[in-house]
């Protein structure tokens, strides 16, 4: 009988988790969901739908938080993004405590206005947003190396992306000195390029603050960050990696 | 005395010592306030902290720097670690973080919006009052290490503006304008001619008629697709500077808040038509002015003078790629103004002020540095990284400074001509600047009033009706938010100052706890007696 009941009770844990499973199946993860498969909560858009909203105009975005900058002052600046595309959401108004919440994956509807700042398209400062529980999503960086240059770059702004065989130009402190943002100019296929570690972002004792000061001129490098935008590509480094 | 009566004295004499904290806690938290050492005492060693501002600029770093290393060399027995920031903002909000654990900074670059706040913290800002005049110590001191201004060499205007309540906290460290950089090529297609003096009404007809565009879409002027012919940076500046004009309403040095008035009304109601019609934009809703600029994007864009060397078609500094420059004669001018005869302007500009420790020698350490700051050569080439004027008469009228005025345009690096020239425009019009009122809230009521015009601004390009219905929801979202129904002086009280009779309602608390605590003594004595009794029964 107690032999029946262990077993009966395994059975049942084992069907639990199944269940769980199954339910939780829109959990993909990291990177598991197509773009297709993709379909935000009843009411928000698609990120096709919120590429054509006019500037100024109201967005309703079913997204997942992939990093944010340094909570300040009630608000928060937050890189998302959905199977379907990419969002950077500019100074969302959130709480401390809220802030605490925003880890990478986490699920959430935001209501904003969309708007263009220096070539950047974001959402405006002053959106707001709620946590969707039970749900995470990450985005695996897509490489964009060969689109350097080009106009379709842009087509995947914001996005969490990686360049593979930069060849490092120049590397400068903000204030000349460690402690805040660090300009890195790239070049590939002759030509340059404006990256940047937004110091909000990864802070100064992170592993790619740390390497980029380490970094020579003439080094190859790969790197990962998002695809930001100020008066033209200016990607927000996340990672940072040598290869010749 | 037996064993009950030590109690009842123990009893007594904790509720006196509970009460007489009380009633002397009013308007005493925070620290004693700073008594100047008989000297220096140069055999001990110090270490200070110098928070600073930079405008994202390596050279103003570099003199920073170079201050510090000729500072320490004549004073060997003071380190000053420097702290860099590029935002005030940001300064402001961790001098009142570290205001609460107490870790503040010991000298710090500042404006007296934000000393006021800090200065709810009692003596945690040093009053400079005795400082400056100090024979061995103060401005111009005997015993300085350095050739340091007097009081009278600082520009008394400057000196004023440092000022809160009838004493200083602060010393100016530079000061600027705001300027108006013109794009004259693009005002001159238009068929207009820059008058000598620039007018409101002037900048928004030749903005509205930069709105122009061709069947395809395009702007006549520019052939291309965007075309934003008037930018603010600053619009709490733009509010601030307007109101002035007109002789409205904006706050009093008691704190009262009068900006909420018919003239805000109809400049608001002015921004929401040009902005409907694209005339106008926003540093926060668009992006800097000088990218704008440079592109031929923009017609006039307004900006610090302490911003002039991103400014115009050769400015040694740009944000933007080269291909998107393009090539027009640049003029710098004061402001828009209501009435030419009358010019006003904001005075503006980073001063430096003196946190107060529980060492007297470490405050006079940081006061010494604080001091050298005013010194001929870091005024100068700080002065010379910008559209920035030196705080002292003594550094404006050093040779060397004379001839970097004088050599306006011989290169577009030092002499950039730009930067001189909006550096000259304050020097021309230094009796025309003026300060707003500094109290405890006054630094909300700042941001307050850009607010209101990034918020129309914003409203109008998302379509919203801006009236009187709108008006009046914004005026009072904005006092919320900005909590101008909470300003007021109430920025710390200057050491000696009388506070007054307690309010009413801490009087009676006292009252209240003095007459349980009787009480419990009176009960505890008359127990005391009658267990005596009992005993002798």
């Amino acid at each position: 009988m107690k032999k029946v009941s262990t077993f009966t009770s395994l059975l049942l844990v084992a069907v639990m988790v199944f269940a769980m499973m199954a339910f939780a199946g829109c959990d993909s993860g990291e990177g598991g969901t197509s773009p297709e498969a993709f379909a935000p909560a009843e009411g928000y858009m698609t990120h096709a739908e919120y590429e054509a909203a006019a500037v100024d105009s109201e967005v309703k975005l079913d997204t997942y938080v992939q990093a944010t900058q340094s909570w300040w002052d009630g608000k928060i600046t937050v890189y998302a993004q959905s199977p379907d595309g990419a969002y950077f959401i500019y100074n969302m108004t959130c709480s401390e405590e809220d802030a605490a919440k925003l880890t990478p994956g986490t699920r959430i509807l935001v209501t904003g206005y969309k708007t263009e700042w220096s070539g950047e398209v974001e959402v405006a400062e002053g959106a707001t947003f709620e946590i969707v529980s039970g749900d995470t999503w990450t985005a695996t960086p897509t490489d964009v190396t060969s689109l350097l240059g080009t106009d379709d770059l842009i087509k995947h702004q914001n996005e969490k992306v990686a360049f593979k065989g930069l060849t490092i130009e120049d590397i400068s402190y903000k204030n000349d000195e460690p402690g805040d943002d660090i300009y890195v100019t790239v070049g590939y296929n002759g030509a340059s390029y404006e990256f940047c570690v937004e110091v909000y972002l990864t802070g100064t004792d992170s592993d790619v603050y740390t390497t980029v000061g380490t970094l020579n001129v003439g080094d190859t490098v790969d790197i990962e960050g998002f695809l930001y935008w100020y008066e033209g590509v200016n990607t927000h480094i996340t990672s940072i990696k040598t290869v010749g | 005395m037996n064993a009950a009566l030590k109690r009842a004295a123990a009893l007594a004499l904790a509720a006196v010592m509970f009460i007489l904290p009380l009633g002397g806690c009013h308007g005493s938290r925070g620290r004693d306030q700073f008594v100047m050492p008989e000297e220096f005492d140069a055999s001990r060693n110090y270490e200070i902290t110098f928070w600073a501002k930079n405008d994202t600029n390596v050279t103003q770093v570099n003199i920073y720097n170079k201050a510090i290393s000729d500072f320490e060399a004549l004073y060997p027995n003071i380190k000053v670690n420097m702290r860099l920031y590029t935002d005030y903002g940001r300064i402001y909000n961790d001098v009142i973080t570290n205001i609460a654990t107490d870790t503040t900074p010991n000298v710090c670059i500042t404006y007296p919006d934000h000393i006021a706040t800090y200065m709810t913290g009692r003596n945690s800002v040093v009053m400079l009052d005795e400082l400056f005049r100090d024979a061995r110590y103060g401005l111009g001191g005997s015993e300085l290490r350095f050739d340091g201004p007097a009081e009278s060499e600082i520009v008394p205007k400057f000196l004023d503006e440092c000022a809160i309540d009838g004493h200083y906290y602060a010393l100016p460290y530079m000061r600027s304008t705001e300027a108006c950089y013109i794009n004259k090529t693009y005002v001159e297609a238009l068929g207009y001619t820059i008058p000598e003096t620039l007018t409101w009404d002037f900048v928004w007809e030749v903005s509205e008629a930069a709105t122009a565009k061709n069947p395809d879409g395009t702007f006549v002027l520019n052939g291309g697709n965007v075309m934003i012919p008037f930018i603010y940076k600053s619009t709490d500046n733009m509010m601030i500077q307007m109101l002035r004009q007109h002789g409205a309403g904006y706050s009093d040095a008691e704190g009262n808040i009068g900006i909420f008035n018919d003239v805000t009304d109809e400049f608001l109601r002015g921004i929401a038509a040009h902005t409907g019609s694209g005339a106008f934009s926003t540093f926060k809703i668009s992006g800097y002015p000088a990218n704008f600029l440079n592109a031929g994007q923009c017609v006039f864009a307004v900006d610090s003078t302490a911003g002039a060397t991103w400014m115009g078609a050769d400015a040694p500094l740009i944000d933007i790629s080269e291909d998107k420059l393009i090539d027009f004669e640049t003029v710098v001018k004061p402001i828009p103004q209501y009435d030419p005869e009358n010019p006003c302007m904001i005075s503006q500009g980073p001063s430096v002020c003196v946190f107060n420790k529980s060492d007297p020698q470490e405050v006079l350490a940081s006061w010494l540095f604080a001091q050298y700051l005013l010194t001929n050569d870091v005024q100068i080439a700080y002065s010379e990284t910008e559209g920035y004027v030196p705080v002292t008469t003594k550094a404006q009228s050093d040779p060397d400074y004379r001839a970097y005025l004088t050599a306006a345009g011989e290169d577009n690096d030092l002499h950039y001509p730009i930067k001189i020239q909006a550096a000259e425009l304050l020097i021309d019009n230094m009796d025309n600047t003026f300060v707003t009122p500094v109290f405890n809230g006054s630094a909300s009521l700042r941001d307050a009033a850009g607010s209101l015009i990034e918020e129309v601004t914003k409203s109008v390009r998302r379509k919203q009706t801006v009236d009187d219905e709108y008006l009046e929801k914004l005026y009072g979202d904005t006092t919320t938010l900005y909590h101008l129904d909470e300003a007021g002086r109430a920025g710390g009280v200057a050491p000696g100052e009388d506070m007054g009779p307690l309010p009413a309602a801490s009087t009676a608390l006292i009252v209240s706890i003095a007459a349980v605590w009787l009480g419990i003594l009176l009960y505890l004595a008359f127990s005391t007696l009658s267990k005596k009794r009992q005993y002798h029964r």
